[in-house]
This record gives C-alpha cells, structure tokens and sequence, in this order.
C-alpha cells in the first residue's frame, strides 16, 4: 500500500547516494522548509475563508460569495490586496522592532511545525521532548507580540500587548497542566510514542473522565493563547482598534493575520495528536467482539486525513467559540484562570495521577 | 458551602455557554434564511418618507413649479441651494423674476428637509435614490431645473 513514509525514505535514500551526509541533509532542509512555507500559505488562504463563511453561517448570513465560485478565490485576491498594499512604518516607531516583530511571530509559528506529525513517518522532528519543545516555544510568541506593541510607539498597541503578555503567561500554565494530566497516562513526551500509545483507543475515551476535563481545559486555555475571541482582549476593536497590530499594515498586517491562523491550526493538531491519537484511525480495543476487523477497516483511512480532519473539527470548534461567546473582561479573563482553569486543572491532576497509579484507565 | 457555590457557578457558567453554542449551532447547521439583503441584486423598496436627495417634480409638458423665490436657498442651513433668477418679459410687458437655474451641492446636503418645508409652491421634493457615488465631485453639483422647462401656469 502507497504511504508518505515510504516516499520519505526513498527520498532520503536517493539523496544519501548522490550526495554525501552534509549535503544531502541541508538539501532534505530545504525541501522540509519549501513544504512548511507552502502549508502555512495553503494554511492561510484556506482558515481565513473558513471563518468567513463558518461566521456568516452563524450570523445568518452568505459570507463571500463573489470573488470566484460562491467566494472561494475571496482570500486569494485579499492577499493580493494585501501585498500591493504600502507597508507603512510610523515615524517615531522604533524601526527595527517593528519590522522584526511580524517575522519573529511568524518563524515561531513555523518552529511549532517541527514535531507535529502529519501521518506515520512524516514529521519532521520526532525529539524526545517534543511536548515540552511544543509548551516552551509557544510561549515566545508573546515576545513577538510584546515587541510589536511596544515599538508601534502606539498607547492602543502597547496596552493590547501588555493585555496579550498577560493573558499569555497566564493562561500558559493551564494548558500546560491539562497536557501534563495526559502525559501522566502516555508515559512519554515523545510525538511519536504519544500517537502509539492510542493504538487500541484515543485517549479521550480510554482516560475518560479526567482526559475530558483536561481537554476542556487545553481547549479554553489555548483559545486564550492564540488571542482569539472570547479572550481577544489584545485587540479588542471596540477599545483598542487593533491591539498590537494597529500600525502595521500590507505584508507585515499579514504575516500577524497568518502567524494567528497558523497558531490555531497547531494548537488544534497538538490537542488532537494527545487527545485524539493524532493521525491514529479510530481504532477500539481487543477486548471488544470484532475489534480487529473494525480496527482493519478503519486503517484504509490515510493517516493524513485522520490527522486534518481531527484538526480541522478542533478548528471549527474554535471558531464556534468565537462566534457565540461574548469578550471576557481583562479581570474576568484573569478570574477565569486563577480561580477556575488552574485549581480545577491541578485537582485534574491528582485524579488523573491516582487513576494512573490505580490502573483505572483502559 | 464555599466548595457547593464554585460547583454551582461552574456548572451555571458551562451550561450558559452550551445553551449559547447551541443557539449558533442550530443557525450553521439551518442555513435556509439569510437576514441580509443581498444588496446590488435584490433592490429594496425604500419607504416615502426616505430621504436621498431633493430633487424638483416636473410635469410631462416639462414645466415645474418654482418661482424663483429663493425661499429654500435661505432656509437650507449649509448653503446647498443657489438660485439665479432672470427676468421674464410677460405678454402685457410687464419684468417679472423667475427661476434661471436651480444649482444643488449634493455633497453639501444633510438632507434635513427644510427645504421642502420652506417651499410655498411644492416645487421640491425629497427623491429616495441613493447611490451617489461617483468618481469626480463635480458631478455631485445638480441643476435641478430641467433644460427649457419653464414656470407652470397659475403658479404664482
Ligand atoms: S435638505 Fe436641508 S441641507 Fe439639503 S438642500 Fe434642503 S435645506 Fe439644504
Ligand atoms: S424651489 Fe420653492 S422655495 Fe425654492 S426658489 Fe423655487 S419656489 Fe422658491
């Protein structure tokens, strides 16, 4: 049967015997890098037109339903606008910064690629602390975020950064817990070893209770962390116009506009490679009549479209949230997390612990 | 007491919110109404009373009602209307001033009627158009008396 990981290997192979290690290994960079930058633009082009139309659903509405059939080119000729657009810099901004500050949000976005795995054998990094590697960039981005804030030279970007770098550090520690409750079950920081350990069963189901409640936490705080609503209290319009990016515009707007889809697609395929076995098909455990037959069966789904099609159901998930919830007031925001999020995450993590221990999982 | 009050108002919080991701669910899922108006192909019948732009009522024998009186150009509040009168010759020999032409800034208009309301002869009304839009402003200033149309009869 034609998998990803075999064409991987051949071309590792042909490379190795035409080129020596070194070459062959920067050539196998290059090649990872064109992929990620065209999955980014793809990434892009396809969230952006896919919370345009899943709010106007929402909202009763049509959505673009003009550029191309029933609006599908509208966010191909809205980056078009976007780069024949003048990239402004204030005066009196710190130019540097400012023009360093979208490339940093971006390349931290790209970095989280790394360890994700797409399907058996395509990931690009497979590191033995890819979860801790995942928790531990994340939280950069906020330097990016703090960075075009502050050299905007901007009272509305600098108040939407601190509100962001807040909210961030905060909100960090409860997403940090719920992955923690399941690394409890897995055993493993391992990308890889995390997927296999969900042979017989996802883990939402095998850990049941706390698994859900760590999900729902992981779900709340990472919609926190990338910014959107109901805790888009970094550029909140009504009271900031745009936060941290109101005086960007043209291609650095974008690359911000971008770096925010892209982080919600890898945080959803973090949730979904530790709740949902990653590319994992369904599968259900021995000891149920028929389970190896219906576990076949399900293995004839590619990898690939397990893994989009869990993390595009997470996507639409958070887009659902910000279309029906109302934005959190900073304090209500902070409240949500130190009163909330984090004891109910810490408890979670002592049942998860003792079910661990007592082997009441499946 | 402390610990069954945090439960409650989790579990009051939780279920709020599900009831709203519920209402939006159902409108995604029922995508059957639109509430918004498809604008440029379905046009909507705007009421009487909207208020586009003054326009002056003539007749099919292209004679209107204005006499000239400068009425509305005194009563509008930001100088949008600027008449210049001549002197017609009537049949006994007689001047007697009468409407030249009717010049409206479109783009000075806030459209607050009191033009209308001065009239004494109702030679102006309010038209419900509204897409003005054009690429040179200039075209936004109006002669509102039709070319050779001329004072109907009896309108003193
Ligand atoms: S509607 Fe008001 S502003 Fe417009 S022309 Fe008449 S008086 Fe002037
Ligand atoms: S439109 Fe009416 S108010 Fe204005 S000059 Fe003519 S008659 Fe007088």
């Amino acid at each position: 049967m034609f998998s990803l990981e075999n064409l991987t290997h051949i071309i590792d192979h042909a490379l190795n015997n035409t080129f020596n290690a070194t070459i062959a290994m920067l050539i196998e960079m290059v090649i990872v890098g064109i992929c990620a930058i065209t999955l980014f633009a793809v990434l892009g082009l396809v969230l952006v037109f896919m919370e345009r139309k899943v709010s106007a659903y929402m909202q009763i509405r049509l959505g673009p339903n003009r550029v191309g059939y029933k609006g599908l080119a509208q966010t191909a000729a809205d980056t078009l606008k976007l780069v024949i657009k003048e990239g402004f810099t204030p005066d009196n901004a710190d130019k540097f910064l400012f023009n360093l500050a979208p490339f940093l949000v971006m390349i931290i976005a790209m970095m989280l690629l790394a360890p994700i795995a797409f399907t058996k054998g395509l990931q690009m990094w497979d590191l033995n602390i890819g979860v801790l590697y995942l928790s531990a960039v994340s939280s950069v981005s906020v330097i990016g975020i703090l960075m075009a804030g502050w050299a905007s030279n901007n009272k509305y970007s600098l108040i939407g950064a601190m509100r962001s770098g807040a909210q961030i550090v905060s909100y960090e520690l409860s997403a940090g817990l719920a992955v923690l409750t399941m690394i409890v079950f897995t055993g493993s920081l391992q990308i890889s070893t995390i997927i296999a350990s969900q042979q017989d069963g996802w883990w939402i189901f095998k850990g049941h209770i706390p698994a859900i409640i760590s999900f729902v936490i992981f779900i709340i705080a990472v919609t926190a962390e990338t910014n959107r609503a109901p805790f888009d209290m970094a550029e909140a319009e009504s009271e900031l116009t745009a936060g941290f990016h109101t005086e960007y515009s043209g291609m650095r707007f974008a690359l911000f506009f971008l770096a925010e889809y892209v982080n919600i697609f890898i945080v959803c395929a973090i949730a979904a490679t530790i709740y949902f076995g990653g590319w994992m098909p369904f599968h259900i455990s021995h000891s149920i009549p028929f389970a190896d037959l219906f576990n076949k069966g399900m293995d004839f789904i590619p990898g690939v479209l397990w893994f989009t099609g869990k993390t595009f159901a997470l996507i639409f998930l958070i887009m659902w949230f910000r279309w029906t919830f109302p934005r959190l007031r900073i304090d209500q925001l902070l409240n949500l997390e130190w009163k909330y999020l984090l004891p109910i995450g810490m408890f979670n993590l002592l049942l998860a612990t003792a079910i661990a221990i007592l082997g009441w999982y499946f | 007491m402390f610990l069954v009050d945090y439960i409650k108002t989790v579990y009051n919080g939780v279920t709020s919110l599900l009831k709203g991701m519920r209402m939006t669910g159902y409108y995604f899922t029922h995508h059957k109404e639109i509430i918004t108006q498809q604008y440029p192909d379905v046009k909507q019948v705007l009421p009487e009373r909207f208020r586009g732009e003054v326009v002056m009522t003539h007749d099919e024998k292209n004679e209107h009602r204005c006499t000239g009186c400068t009425a509305c150009e005194l009563a509008c509040p930001n100088a949008t209307i600027k008449i210049v009168t001549k002197f017609d010759i009537t049949p006994d020999g007689k001047k007697k001033k009468a409407l030249d032409t009717f010049v409206y800034h479109l783009e000075l208009c806030t459209m607050c009627n009191l033009c209308i309301v001065a009239c004494p002869t109702d030679a102006i009304k309010m038209a419900q158009s509204f897409e003005h839009s054009v690429y040179d402003r200039s075209l936004l200033t109006k002669v509102l008396n039709k070319p050779g149309s001329k004072l109907m009869e009896g309108v003193e």
